[in-house]
C-alpha cells in the first residue's frame, strides 16, 4: 500500500478566548491506517478531532484533505468531503428512541435519496456483518454495552466513509471489553480499509492496533511515528507516556525511573574528573523474568522485582539509587564506592537474599520455576561513558542468588 | 477587582441582565425562524410532521375535550348565575360562545398542551442534547434544527387551531348541558343567541391567537431543551429537569402575556 497522507495539519493554532488549546500542531494521518492520538485529559485531543470533521475551524495554520487545503474548498466541496467522515462518540450517542435498524438507517435516510428498499438492503448487510441480526427491533437500552458499540460502529460505517474518528472508544470499559472493542475496530478496519483516527488513554493496548501514534502535549505534537519508534524513542516525555502504566509498578518497587538515573550517572561521571571521586554501578539481572511471568504469574514476577528493590533500598538507605533499567534489569549506583567495597556490598546483599521469602520454594505452592539473580559491577573511571559502564557491568555478571525448587513441582523453562 | 461605587455597580448589573435578556430574545427569534423556514426546505418531512401531529395533537384530544367540557359547564353555571340577576338568562349562549371562542378556547388549549406536550418536548430534546445525540446528528451532517425542531413547530401550527376548535365546540356543548338540561333554558334560544351574536371576526381572532400560541409554545419548549447544556444551573438530569420546568413556566407566562397583547390588537 502506498502511503499517501489523507489529512494533514500544518501549524494549526486554536484558541478559545484567552486559552490557547493548539499552538502550532503538525500532524499527518495516512490513508488506510489507524492513527492514535494519546495525551493527558484536557490536552486538546477532542479539539483536534473536531477540526478534522469541521466542527471547529483553526485560527491559523492549515488543514489539508488529500493534499487540498480546507480553506480553499467551496461549500459544496466541503459538504461532499464531510460525507466521507464519520464520528464515533465515547458514549456511542445512539438515538435511544429508535430501534437498532432505524439507528443504522438514519444517515442514509436523511442524507441520501436512496429508495427505501436499497437502504434496507444496505443496512441489513452492515447489521449482519456486525452480528446484530437478532436485535434489529430492540432499542439501544435493551442491548448490552458491547452490542451498543457495534451498533455505533455499524452506523458510522453505513455511509461508506473513508475516515472514521473515534473519540476514546474504550474509556471506562473493563479490560475484557476493552480488548473486544479494540479488536473489533482493528478487524473491521482491515476488512473494510477505512482510515481511522483514534483518541485514547489506553496505553499500551492501543499501540497493538495502531499504525501510527501521535502524542499531544503542551499544545503541540512533540512525537508522531510508529508504535515501535515510539517505544524506542529516548525522549523523556515519550518514555513518560509509555511508562505511565509501569509507574504504579515502579512505585511499588520503590525504584527510580530510568531517565532519572541515567541523568544522575552522567552527573556523577562529570564530577569524577573534577573531584577525583569514584563511584560504582551494579547491574542486577533477573534471569528469565519473562518465563516466570508466563508460567508462574504476573504477581510472582512483580514480587521478585519488588523484593530486590526493597532489599536494595533497605540496604543502601539514601546513599544509593536504583532504577528499573529494563524489564528484568535493575541498575544501582553506589556513590563514593570503589570496586572492592562494591564487591563487599554485593556479598552482604546475597546473604540477605537467601533468607528472603521470594527465594523460598514454599512461596510458590503450585508451580515452581528456578530462577537466578545475577549481578555485575563496574567502577567508573574518568573518561568512562554511561554505555561503557553498563557494558562493563554486563560482562561481569555472576549469580548472587537463586531459587531452588523441590523436584516434585519443578517446571522446565521452555 | 476594583471596588465600584454602588450606583455604578447597580447600573452595570441592570445593564448586563438587560443585554443578556435582549440577546436571548434574539436567539429565540433566530431559532424560530430557522426552524420555521426549514419546514419548507426540500426534501420535505411529512412523516416526521405527522408523527408530531399525532403526538402533540391527536394524543391531546382527550384532555382538551375533558377540559373543554368542564369549562363550558362551569361557564354555563356561572353565566346563568350572573345573567339571571339581570333577567337576561336567554343571553347565556352568547356569553358562553363568545368567551370560549375569543378567549378561553385558545388560552386553555395552549395551557393544556404546554403541560402535556410542551414539557415532554423540552425533556426529550434536552435528553438528546446531554447524551450527545444532537452532536451525533451534527457529525452525520444532519441539521439538528431541521430534523428535530422544524417538525415540532410545523406540527404545533397544524394542531393548535384544530385542538382549539375542538375545545370551543365541546365547551359550547358543555354550556348547553348545564344551561339547557340542568337549568332549563330553552335550547332553541341558547343556540339562536350564539348564531345571532357570534361574527366571523370572533372566530378568526381565536384562530390567530392559537397560531401565535403554537409558535410560542413549540419554540420556547424546543429552545429550552435544545440549549439544556448551556444552562448555568445544572448539568445532566438536573439540567433537563430545570429546562423542562422553565419551558413550562416561560411558555405559560408568555401565552398569557401574548393573549393580552393580541386581544388588545384584535379587539
Amino acid at each position: 500500500m502506498t502511503r499517501s497522507p489523507f489529512v494533514e495539519f500544518r501549524n494549526v493554532v486554536k484558541r478559545f478566548g484567552e486559552r490557547t488549546i493548539l499552538d502550532g500542531v503538525d500532524l499527518t494521518v495516512f490513508k488506510g491506517e489507524i492513527t492514535t492520538i494519546i495525551g493527558k485529559s484536557g490536552a486538546g485531543k477532542s479539539v483536534l478531532l473536531k477540526h478534522i470533521i469541521g466542527l471547529l475551524k483553526p485560527d491559523s495554520g492549515e488543514i489539508l484533505f488529500e493534499g487540498r487545503p480546507l480553506r480553499s474548498m467551496s461549500k459544496a466541496e466541503w459538504k461532499q468531503l464531510k460525507r466521507k467522515v464519520s464520528y464515533m462518540f465515547q458514549q456511542n450517542a445512539l438515538f435511544d428512541s429508535m430501534n437498532v435498524f432505524d439507528n443504522v438507517a438514519l444517515p442514509l435516510r436523511e442524507r441520501t435519496r436512496m429508495p427505501a428498499e436499497e437502504i434496507r438492503k444496505k443496512v441489513m448487510a452492515r447489521i449482519e456483518q456486525f452480528e446484530l441480526s437478532e436485535v434489529t427491533d430492540k432499542f439501544p437500552s435493551q442491548i448490552s454495552g458491547g452490542m451498543q458499540k457495534r451498533v455505533a460502529l455499524a452506523r458510522a460505517l453505513v455511509t461508506d466513509p473513508s475516515i472514521i474518528l473515534f473519540d476514546e472508544p474504550t474509556t471506562g470499559l473493563d479490560p475484557l471489553r476493552k480488548n473486544t472493542v479494540l479488536s473489533m475496530i482493528a478487524h473491521h478496519q482491515r476488512e473494510i480499509g477505512f482510515t481511522a483516527v483514534m483518541v485514547s488513554h489506553d496505553i499500551p493496548d492501543v499501540f497493538l492496533i495502531s499504525n501510527r501514534v501521535a502524542i499531544i502535549e503542551d499544545k503541540r505534537i512533540p512525537f508522531q511515528g510508529t508504535p515501535v519508534e515510539l517505544e524506542q524513542s529516548d525522549d523523556p516525555l515519550v518514555q513518560q507516556f509509555i511508562r505511565g502504566q509501569e509507574s504504579l509498578a515502579d512505585e511499588l518497587t520503590g525504584l527510580l525511573t530510568r531517565p532519572d538515573l541515567e541523568q544522575k550517572i552522567r552527573q556523577e561521571l562529570t564530577r569524577i574528573g573534577r573531584f577525583q571521586k569514584t563511584f560504582s554501578v551494579v547491574l542486577f539481572v533477573i534471569d528469565d523474568l519473562e518465563h516466570i511471568r508466563e508460567k508462574v504469574g504476573f504477581i510472582a514476577a512483580q514480587r521478585i522485582v519488588q523484593c530486590l528493590g526493597n532489599l536494595l533500598k533497605g540496604h543502601l538507605g539514601t546513599t544509593g539509587m536504583s532504577a528499573r533499567f529494563s524489564q528484568n534489569e535493575i541498575l544501582t549506583v553506589l556513590p563514593h564506592t570503589d570496586l572492592s567495597r562494591a564487591q563487599h556490598f554485593l556479598e552482604d546483599l546475597a546473604g540477605r537474599m537467601k533468607d528472603a521469602e521470594t527465594f523460598q520454594a514454599k512461596t510458590y505452592p503450585r508451580i515452581c520455576l528456578e530462577f537466578y539473580i545475577k549481578a555485575g559491577i563496574a567502577q567508573a573511571n574518568s573518561g568512562a561513558s554511561l554505555e561503557s559502564l553498563i557494558e562493563q557491568a554486563r560482562s561481569n555478571l555472576r549469580t548472587i542468588a537463586h531459587l531452588e525448587c523441590t523436584t516434585g513441582r519443578r517446571v522446565s523453562k521452555s | 477587582m476594583k471596588k465600584q461605587a454602588l450606583p455604578l455597580a447597580l447600573f452595570r448589573y441592570l445593564g448586563r441582565s438587560f443585554i443578556s435578556f435582549v440577546g436571548e430574545l434574539g436567539a429565540i427569534a433566530i431559532f424560530f425562524f430557522y426552524g420555521f423556514v426549514n419546514i419548507f426546505s426540500y426534501p420535505f418531512q411529512p412523516r416526521k410532521i405527522m408523527q408530531q401531529v399525532y403526538f402533540i395533537g391527536a394524543k391531546s384530544i382527550m384532555i382538551v375535550a375533558l377540559v373543554g367540557l368542564f369549562t363550558g359547564m362551569v361557564l354555563g353555571l356561572q353565566g346563568y348565575y350572573t345573567l339571571v340577576k339581570f333577567g337576561s338568562e336567554g343571553m347565556l349562549g352568547a356569553a358562553v360562545a363568545l368567551s370560549l371562542l375569543r378567549e378561553l378556547g385558545p388560552v386553555l388549549t395552549a395551557l393544556m398542551v404546554i403541560g402535556r406536550a410542551g414539557s415532554s418536548m423540552a425533556a426529550e430534546i434536552g435528553i438528546m442534547r446531554i447524551s450527545e445525540q444532537i452532536d451525533a446528528l451534527d457529525t452525520m451532517d444532519i441539521d439538528p434544527i431541521r430534523f428535530l425542531i422544524s417538525p415540532r413547530i410545523g406540527a404545533s401550527i397544524i394542531s393548535f387551531p384544530l385542538l382549539t376548535s375542538l375545545f370551543d365546540v365541546i365547551g359550547i356543548l358543555g354550556g348547553y348541558l348545564t344551561g339547557c338540561l340542568l337549568l332549563r333554558i330553552n335550547s332553541g334560544i341558547y343556540f339562536n343567541r350564539i348564531y345571532d351574536s357570534v361574527v366571523m371576526k370572533d372566530v378568526t381572532s381565536g384562530y390567530w391567537k392559537s397560531l401565535a400560541f403554537a409558535i410560542i409554545v413549540s419554540t420556547i419548549c424546543s429552545y429550552q431543551g435544545y440549549f439544556t447544556h448551556l444552562r448555568p444551573g445544572g448539568f445532566g438530569a438536573r439540567g433537563v429537569s430545570l429546562a423542562t420546568t422553565s419551558a413550562v413556566v416561560i411558555s405559560c407566562v408568555l401565552v398569557l402575556a401574548a393573549d393580552y397583547v393580541l386581544t388588545s390588537l384584535l379587539l
